[in-house]
């Protein structure tokens, strides 16, 4: 299976084979969850420092939970409502955290690479929880693991997924790890959010032209747009974007019949995605938000239990 | 009086000794009834050229002496092998009161280091809307000036500034980069930086502002209005050729590269370690061959370090928030002279870090000669030793060259006749 790789931070380091046993292991965590008392005793004694430099109250509830119900005790640091944020380097937060004798980090940080340098610094196992548009590599897993939920496997599966690549750290996640477990993926959107260097990664294609992307697809991801990318100047208006990009039921008519709908929230209902799209029968949306949880298990179990 | 005994001159086998009286050089080989009193310093086999010229270093005085100050800074400019230092004005405050400038060559004369030549501010607080007291500022000591840090935005206000300096033979040097172009880019804009998800600064960003810079002077050059420009810190290939075919025209333009722009890429980002942040930023390994090709034909006028400090905790932050710059004056000519000893030759190597410097600024090239100044460095060219950042007279204690072994290390600056740093 290849050295068992120490932090999540994205996939680099991470053999098919790894990666292939933390999706297993959350059909496990699946069954946890389904149980009248959903707890295991696995990561008892531990404590999980959840290290939010940016907000997001869905990852952080998913990482919480998810640590809870594997026993762990979970401390919650958010760089907002404390004191220590601006002028304090990294490192000296993390100083701080340490002598509270924390075993593992999670950590979401608006700076691509930050959760590498909490690797490096710290010492533990980390989690990255997003850092900036670099990578979210828990997200992009159980986009993996709802897709084989659908098909029994990635192998040969097509992806398509829609809207702001450029600033998109699930894209990239995504594109990084489908084509591990032998999908392909294709990212599209206008051309001034598609950022052509990202066609070297193996196995990813760019289009600017949806039906294109979506044509044969397995699955189609559509990205959550920011409303303040129009003043950045990257696009004309919200509507023009829509009217050419929006995931909905004429699009989805390109893709494989059948093909699920996928969308990493929260939603700009009738932006980046049709209410037809997130509500129909090819959504898997809210399976998504509970694979989550299963997919955090599995990951903390991985690199916390069983280890020196 | 100061005897330096031991020593060979570039090109030469022969081991001399020269003696220093009164700031300037009193002869070779004298006998030794006419070394007088003085002390005898052995330079232990080393080589001895012109103490070198930096054209670009920010020092941090005043306002930001946790990172550096006249006294570190110019300690370990002399620990570099460097005689004299032009420091950048954005300062806090701006150097750009005549006050400033005399305050500070009076304090840096009183150290007893590196010789400081301060360079003002272009425009008032460095705002890029008003021009400085360009005169004032001159009569001062201003060595040149220079909005650096800043990037001139204003074409017009540049204009005038080229107009009014060359009126008073003075360079203007420029931090040539579209700031909206750059936007929020914190490295080179490429494959590298889409695989990490860090904001680009794409190479176009330079050569459209060298563009623009080149075609205010040639404008200027064209109704017969001196106008000299120096291109600070050039990082592409494609700013690079337009300089070239400038020079080609015969225009007064010239400009420097860093040593960390020709052996350093944006590779090394992939660490995600801010030590690497720098602005311009690391760019292709294409461009440093093409920077290295610019050195070799002459386009490339002078090397600079943009020496730039900042505390450890500042670069300790994520590549986003911490701020750019390597400080490395120390070990400038030991890097060059280990990586490009060969292709370059150390002739060359010494040309650029001595009398192109003094070009550039139109200053007396330095030589060796009896009755030229006193401002010289020998340097040890065979020792190897790794690069010991605990060792470093500047506050900044770290680089990306920490523990990596070169050679050609000062082991004797003297500048004005007197020992500014022995090892
Ligand atoms: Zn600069």
């Amino acid at each position: 299976m290849g050295a068992r790789p120490p932090h999540l931070l994205d996939f680099q380091d991470w053999t098919p084979e790894r990666l292939g046993a933390i999706l297993d292991n959350a059909d496990t965590m699946l069954q946890v969850l389904d149980r009248p008392v959903k707890k295991v005793p696995a990561l008892q004694g531990l404590t999980v420092c959840n290290a939010f430099f940016e907000n997001s109250t869905r990852t952080r509830t998913s990482f919480e939970l998810a640590a809870r119900r594997m026993s762990a005790d979970v401390l919650t640091f958010a760089a907002g409502a404390s004191s220590v944020s601006k002028g304090e380097s990294l490192r000296d937060t993390l100083e701080v955290l340490t002598s509270y004798k924390v075993d593992a980090y999670i950590v979401r940080h608006h700076a691509a690479g930050a959760a590498h340098l909490v690797a490096r610094y710290s010492g533990k196992p980390v989690i990255n929880a997003g850092d900036g548009r670099r990578a979210h590599p828990t997200q992009a897993l159980l986009d993996a693991y709802t897709i084989r939920q659908e098909y029994g496997s990635l192998e040969g599966k097509k992806v398509a997924i829609l809207g702001d690549v450029r600033h998109s750290r699930v894209a990239r996640s995504n594109a990084e790890l489908l084509p591990k477990l032998g999908a392909q993926v294709v990212l599209c959107g206008p051309t001034t959010l598609l950022p052509p260097g990202l066609a070297q990664m193996p196995g990813v294609t760019l289009t600017t032209d949806p039906r294109e992307a979506v044509r044969g697809a397995h699955a189609v991801m559509a990205l959550r747009l920011q409303r303040e990318r129009m003043s950045g100047g990257f696009l004309g208006s919200l509507q023009e974007y829509a009217d050419t990009y929006q995931v909905n039921d004429t699009l989805l008519k390109e893709a494989e019949s059948g093909a699920i709908v996928l969308h990493p929230g929260p939603m700009n209902r009738d932006l980046e995605i049709s209410s037809d799209a997130a509500d129909g029968p090819q959504s898997r949306i809210l399976k998504q938000v509970e694979n989550g949880q299963a997919i955090r298990m599995s990951v903390l179990y991985h690199l916390l239990v069983g280890r020196n | 009086m100061i005897t330096i005994t031991n020593i060979k001159r570039v090109g030469s086998e022969k081991t001399e000794s020269v003696t220093i009286e009164g700031g300037l050089i009193k002869g070779w080989n004298l006998p030794t009834d006419q070394q007088g009193e003085g002390q005898v310093i052995d330079g232990q086999g080393g080589t001895v050229a012109p103490a070198l010229i930096e054209l670009h270093a920010h020092l941090r005085e005043p306002g930001q002496t946790e990172k550096e100050d006249l006294s570190s800074g110019l300690a370990a400019a002399a620990a570099g092998g460097y005689g004299t230092v032009v420091s950048m004005p954005n300062t806090s405050p701006v150097v750009d009161d005549p006050a400033i400038v005399r305050s500070l060559i009076e304090k840096a004369n009183s150290l007893g280091f590196a010789r400081l030549r301060p360079a003002a501010a272009l425009t008032k607080g460095q705002k890029g809307e008003e021009l400085a007291e360009l005169t004032y500022l001159k009569e001062a000591g201003a060595a040149m000036f220079t909005d650096d840090g800043r990037t001139n935005e204003n074409a017009r206000t540049l204009r005038l500034g080229l107009e009014t300096a060359g009126s008073l033979g003075m360079v203007i040097s420029v931090h040539a980069e579209d700031a909206t172009l750059r936007a929020d880019g914190v490295m080179n804009e490429g494959p590298v930086s889409e695989a990490l998800g860090l904001p680009g600064n794409p190479a176009a960003a330079e050569a459209a502002r060298v563009a623009r810079d080149i075609e205010i002077v040639a404008g200027l050059h064209a109704q017969g209005v001196p106008a000299r420009l120096h291109i600070q810190h050039l990082s592409t290939a494609r700013a690079l050729d337009l300089v070239r075919a400038a020079k080609a025209q015969g225009l007064p333009v010239t400009c420097e590269v860093c040593p960390h722009h020709l052996t350093l890429t944006d590779e090394a980002l992939r660490s995600f370690d801010a030590i690497y942040k720098v602005a311009p930023p690391l760019r292709t390994q294409a461009d440093a061959d093409h920077l290295l090709e610019g050195l070799q034909d002459g386009s490339v006028d002078c090397l600079a370090t943009d020496h730039a400090p900042h505390t450890r905790a500042e670069k300790e932050r994520d590549l986003l928030d911490a701020p750019s710059g390597i400080a490395y004056i120390e070990l400038a000519f030991p890097l060059m002279y280990t990586r490009f000893g060969e292709t370059l030759g150390l002739e060359r190597i010494l040309d650029l870090m001595t009398a192109a410097p003094a070009r550039v600024m139109g200053w007396d090239e330095p030589t060796l000669d009896a009755g030229a100044k006193a401002d010289l460095v020998v340097l040890d060219l065979t020792t190897e030793r790794p690069v010991n950042p605990a060792e470093f007279k500047s506050k900044a204690k770290f680089t990306p060259w920490a523990g990596e072994t070169l050679k050609g290390w000062p082991v004797l600056t003297v500048v004005d006749g007197k020992v500014a740093y022995q090892r």
